[in-house]
């Protein structure tokens, strides 16, 4: 592999990582704070990505106003959810929250193929995203550079949000224990529902990027990625969310480059994409930024 | 707090009920085309499985065009009212053959139709093969489909020749150096990589020309790392399905590919088009049928007819989803019952059918001999280039 190749790579592996990191973000906060997998993430993802399309091809928006507006739409799905498939169970079992879960995936999907038809769509990227840049030997579409700076922003934004704001640090707070937080007089059901939009408008906002990255939308789409960004939560010990970005990028990196190096190995990569991850939960269980946490009493 | 409690719990049943029903959701609603045919005991079902949604919802909803125009023109057979039944088999080799059980043992199909895809039709075929209920493909071109199956048949060719027409193609061309990127979880796609890889070593003597063979996987999207390593070729072949194909030669072109796409008959879909957009155009892939080179009697009516329909020129899946269904009803005409075994070797005695896409003889694999197309993507529309004789 050639220098100019492997920055190509290095491009492709970092946009890709950024993508899996916005998503896995999303699993990683509702976790920290009601330790549930929300498995119907990936489907949060598909919808954002389908109500940017819409906004677009069937209300003729213009792409800024499209993809901000899919974002809030999005997240006040994700709000909903939360507030009919998730707090009424909130007191029960985890494994009913869990199921419940499911059936919201499940749920989403089979709306999705009603309602946006099972074949699928072209999403237009806007024009600014379709020029070639030339590195060397290698080229990369602007839209590349364009998914790891927007990532980036809202990495930071995110960042901002948790650990300098009120509602940030009421977040922190019920990740180490809802009724005592609930108890200092916090409203807990309005933190956990911000906490729910936030990581919808992100799951949308990455469902967008998808989208732009590979141009092609359909109601399975957030499947893989909400399977892969699961597991870069896992990756960077779930419930942390510097992990959760670290373990991203990590995936994403090493799957592209899995490929490169070994393209005998192509058609395996998700294979040896698990092995590290095997690898890493057994000789690191908790994740790479994961702390050991005292079972709580 | 009780009443509470138990709404509480009434909800999550609720929503337990909604996720079995949403998880078989497609299968149990089998959108059925009966339009006023009455519910009688007199009534021949005939079933079809076919992927409505996933990944291949293209090619089946494709073929369904045709099934249903077909289905229209042809209701009836020995005076009696034949009742459709499509189940959705969700382009998943597991759903396959759960839909192939449903429509044997609950819908009491005596003859099936489909599936496109070849993984779906191999794991279909398993269940109907031990029922004892006749299967007539329509466009599963992997030669496993019918190869050992007393009661699996298609109105296509099969992959050996379909791979021989592309690297005659290329051969033709004069391409030198070609690249080979496959779906390594789809059986259809593997075997066309293996049988291009052979003709193309029949035609030139060696694999030289043949600089790279990589794979991917069912739901992969990004094929950057392994286009990294082909760009210099001056082909691509990639038998895969559209959807792949259109992402693969978007992401080929913007890495800075000048080279030809080569495909096969699974590209036929006009998402190639909308998804691949400009990155398409030029790319050349074997098929099964063109309206602009119809071949006999029947061709005529047929587009004439689908196209006052669907207001659109029928593609080679609707075109093979008529000319199954068709090769159905006229297997139970010629048996003189609905009994599945009779069918079954009526089916296999087929000869000289003229079907819309050809004339069709059941050989004794149970495939039929059939030609070839060569089409090209220009302007954003499949373009006829060429004919191929097996």
């Amino acid at each position: 592999m050639t220098f100019d190749q492997f920055i190509q790579n290095l491009a492709n592996g970092i946009s890709l990582g950024s993508l899996y990191a916005l998503i896995a973000i999303g699993y990683t906060m509702v976790y920290g704070i009601l330790r549930l997998i929300n498995f119907a993430h990936g489907d949060i993802v598909m919808l954002g990505a389908y109500v940017a399309f819409y906004g677009v091809v069937m209300f003729m928006l213009p792409w800024w106003v499209a993809f901000p507006l899919a974002i809030i739409l999005t997240a006040g799905i994700g709000v909903i959810i939360e507030r009919a498939a998730y707090r009424p169970l909130r007191s029960f079992p985890r494994i009913n929250l869990f199921t419940s879960a499911v059936a919201v995936s499940f749920l989403l999907e089979n709306l999705g193929n009603v309602i946006f038809g099972g074949r699928p769509k072209a999403f237009e990227r806007p024009a600014f995203m379709d020029i070639a840049l030339q590195i060397g030997e290698a080229s990369v579409l602007s839209y590349t550079p364009i998914i790891i700076v927007t990532a980036a922003i809202l990495f930071a934004i995110l960042i901002y949000i948790v650990n300098r704001t009120k509602v940030g640090m009421a977040m922190r707070a019920l990740s180490k224990d809802i009724e005592t937080t609930g108890l200092m007089g916090i409203n807990t059901d309005r933190i956990i529902m911000f906490s729910f939009m936030l990581g919808s408008a992100l799951a949308a906002a990455g469902g967008i990027l998808w989208a732009i990255k590979f141009p092609q939308i359909n109601p399975l789409m957030g499947v893989m990625p909400g399977l892969k960004a699961f597991i870069a939560a896992v990756l960077g010990g779930i419930g942390n969310i510097t992990g959760a970005m670290l373990g991203g990028f990590l995936l994403g990196v090493v799957e592209i480059m899995i490929v490169a190096f070994f393209p005998d190995l192509s058609g395996y990569r998700d294979a040896f994409a698990y092995v590290i991850l095997i690898l890493l939960l057994l000789f690191r269980p908790t994740g790479i930024m994961g702390e050991v946490q005292a079972e709580k009493v | 707090m009780l009443p509470k409690k138990i709404t509480l719990n009434l909800f999550s049943i609720i929503l337990l009920i909604a996720l079995m029903l949403s998880a078989c959701a497609p299968a149990a609603t089998p959108a059925v085309n009966s339009g006023d045919v009455p519910e009688t005991g007199d009534t021949i079902v005939i079933g079809v499985y076919e992927p409505m949604t996933g990944s291949q919802a293209a090619g089946g909803q494709q073929t369904m065009q045709g099934v249903n125009l077909a289905y229209e023109q042809k209701g009836t057979v020995l005076g009696r009212p034949i009742k459709m039944v499509l189940v959705d088999n969700r382009s998943d080799k597991a759903e396959s053959a759960t839909a192939m059980t449903r429509l044997i043992e609950y819908e009491k199909a005596v003859a099936i139709v489909g599936s496109y895809g070849s993984s779906n039709s191999m794991a279909g075929g398993e269940v109907s093969e031990a029922a004892g209920i006749p299967v007539m493909g329509c466009s599963p071109t992997n030669p496993l489909v019918t190869e050992g199956k007393q009661f699996y048949f298609r109105a296509c060719f099969i992959d050996p020749f379909q791979g021989r027409v592309m690297a005659k193609y290329a051969f033709e061309k004069d391409i030198k150096k070609i690249a080979i990127i496959k779906n390594i979880s789809q059986d259809y796609s593997v075997g066309l990589a293996a049988f291009f890889r052979t003709s193309w070593k029949e035609l030139t003597g060696s694999e030289d020309g043949i600089v790279a063979d990589v794979n991917y996987q069912d739901g992969d999207q990004d094929f950057t790392a392994q286009l990294g390593a082909i760009k210099d070729a001056e082909a691509i072949y990639a038998p895969g399905y559209f959807g792949d194909a259109a992402l693969l030669m978007k992401q080929a072109r913007e890495m800075g590919f000048k080279g030809l796409f080569m495909g096969s008959d699974a590209w036929e879909a006009p998402e190639l088009i909308s998804i691949g957009g400009s990155a398409a155009e030029g790319a050349v892939f074997s098929s099964h049928y063109s309206a602009e080179a119809a071949t006999t009697a029947a061709s005529k009516p047929f587009v004439d007819a689908f196209t006052a329909k669907y207001n659109e020129t029928p593609s080679a899946m609707a075109a093979l989803g008529y000319d199954a269904y068709m090769l159905v009803v006229d297997a139970i005409e010629r048996a003189n019952s609905a009994d599945p075994k009779a069918i079954r070797d009526a089916m296999a005695a087929t000869k000289d059918y003229q079907g819309v896409t050809g004339s069709i003889t059941i050989n004794e694999t149970g495939d039929a001999v059939k030609d070839a197309v060569v089409l090209e993507v220009k302007d954003g529309m499949f373009k006829y280039l060429s004919t191929v004789k097996p």
